[in-house]
């Protein structure tokens, strides 16, 4: 105890809760992402009329680790003539974006790595080098059909990333700061929810396409193009994606119960148990959405995003810029 | 206009698609956990023949040895139907009855053809064995073992 005093003394209090966040966070990513693909299966399997997993564990829970173990244990194939800084570099890019993204997310009015007063600048930035590592993914592989899983999917999220901008902004005018602290407690008496409901909703399909979950996942695309951008990949660098896809879908749905849903607010339990309820009720939502909807095609794709939903989300920003200004 | 009609229509038919989806979602599965659980065979499930018992005297089958089975079989299947005639019987006794059921196809032809209806479709799905002289029935044993 008196070293850890010592240790504490040095480095300095504010770096010390930094760290204990960090490894928090980090906890965080790989529970979820262990549990999201236990969920997935059973939530896929009853909506299909079937079990799910059942035999690994009680209700199939220990399925994931399973899963770890066999990936763990396939050989890596690094196929010839692969552009090799690149291939190797994409499946450890691909989770930075996440990690940076879970520091400033308020988990509760005390539980949150750092408040940086840009917040939600910085999550999106970072969520731009998600395209990047998927882009550099396809084009090391040195095969064209992960090359255009690649290029659809950079198509894809250059095109989803306007609204999903605009349909926050609308949230950061009725705020008037980028901080998540300030949004989730600006709505302390109503839901943004309430005010905005074309901003969710906007926003909300705008992040199931930047995950590249059906029906926006082409560039996966398990029936079409082989498995998309990430063909070229085996055994843990796969399951590296695999996972990165699964905590994607945590960091859009806690930015949205953040922006939208109140955050950690919530009458009886503590703040925490709200913020995981809002955000698995939204991850639920998505999974659902996957298991409901077919793909669009890529036209159809990039018509709905240039068409409807920037469109919808513009006026709907002018809309809220006049009432404020009242 | 018609955009906005569009946008409204669509959005409409997606709310549609996902009631259906969670209605599956809480509907009952229709997996039978094989071979925990098991499932009713249906009347008409076809597995090997079996001989069915004289009502009068449910000692004997009620096959009279005529070989219209035999005869009848377009894979040669039925390979040996013997009997005799026994004490205070009008028709002949079957004692054996030698059936290969690897050429069986399930025809039905010999239960058709019986003149006197001694032959039905048992529901025996389970049947296993390491080599080929496991599906040599002998139908007449079968029979003394349910009885």
């Amino acid at each position: 105890m008196n070293e850890l005093n010592n240790i504490i003394s040095i480095i300095g209090k504010e770096t010390a809760r930094v760290i204990i966040g960090l490894v928090g966070v980090l906890i965080i990513v790989v529970v979820n992402a262990l549990l999201l693909t236990w969920v997935e299966r059973k939530v896929s399997g009853r909506m299909q009329r079937r079990i799910g997993p059942k035999e690994v564990g009680p209700f199939g829970l220990i399925q994931p680790i399973a899963d770890g173990l066999k990936l763990l244990g396939k050989e890596l194939l690094t196929p010839a003539n692969v552009d090799r800084p690149l291939y190797f570099l994409a499946p450890i890019l691909i989770f930075v974006p996440v990690l940076v993204s879970f520091v400033v997310i308020p988990f509760d009015s005390y539980l949150q790595v750092k408040d940086i007063n840009v917040g939600i600048l910085v999550i999106l930035a970072f969520s731009s080098l998600s395209v990047l590592s998927i882009l550099i993914a396809g084009w090391g592989s040195n095969n064209k059909y992960a090359l255009i899983g690649a290029i659809r999917s950079v198509a894809q999220n250059i095109a989803y990333e306007i609204p999903l901008l605009l349909s926050l902004l609308a949230v950061v005018f009725m705020v008037n700061s980028l901080s998540l602290k300030d949004v989730v407690e600006a709505q302390k008496c109503v839901w943004f929810v309430v005010y905005q409901p074309f901003a969710f909703l906007i926003f909300f399909i705008a992040c199931v396409a930047e995950t590249n979950r059906t029906p926006f996942d082409l560039p996966e695309a398990e029936s079409e193009l082989v498995a998309g951008f990430h063909t070229e990949y085996s055994g843990m660098r796969f399951a590296l994606f695999f996972l990165a896809e699964y905590t994607n879908i945590m960091i859009v749905s806690a930015i949205a119960t953040v922006f939208f849903l109140g955050g950690y607010l919530g009458p009886v339990l503590p703040g925490i148990v709200w913020f995981f309820i809002k955000t698995y009720l939204l991850v639920f939502v998505i999974m659902w959405f996957r298991w409901t909807f077919p793909r669009v095609r890529f036209d159809q794709l990039l018509n709905f995003s240039w068409k409807i939903l920037i469109p919808v989300s513009l006026v709907n920003l002018i809309i809220t810029g006049g009432i404020l200004k009242l | 206009m018609t955009y906005v009609v569009d946008i409204v229509k669509g959005a409409f038919s997606l709310l549609v698609g996902m009631g259906v989806t969670i209605r599956a979602f809480f509907m009952p599965v229709v997996t039978v956990q094989y071979p925990r659980q098991t499932i009713n065979i249906s009347p008409r499930f076809r597995g090997h023949t079996k001989l069915v018992a004289d009502e009068e005297n449910p000692e004997r089958t009620k096959c009279i040895v005529c070989g219209m089975c035999e005869r009848n079989c377009p894979s040669k299947s039925i390979k040996r139907v013997t009997g005799e005639k026994m004490e205070g019987e009008k028709k002949k006794t079957a004692t054996e009855y030698i059936l290969d059921f690897t050429t069986c196809s399930h025809c039905g032809l010999c239960v058709e053809t019986c003149p006197v209806d001694a032959l039905a479709f048992s529901a025996d799905y389970n049947a296993v064995g390491y080599n080929r002289e496991d599906f040599y029935y002998d139908l007449i044993k079968e029979f003394e073992k349910r009885k």
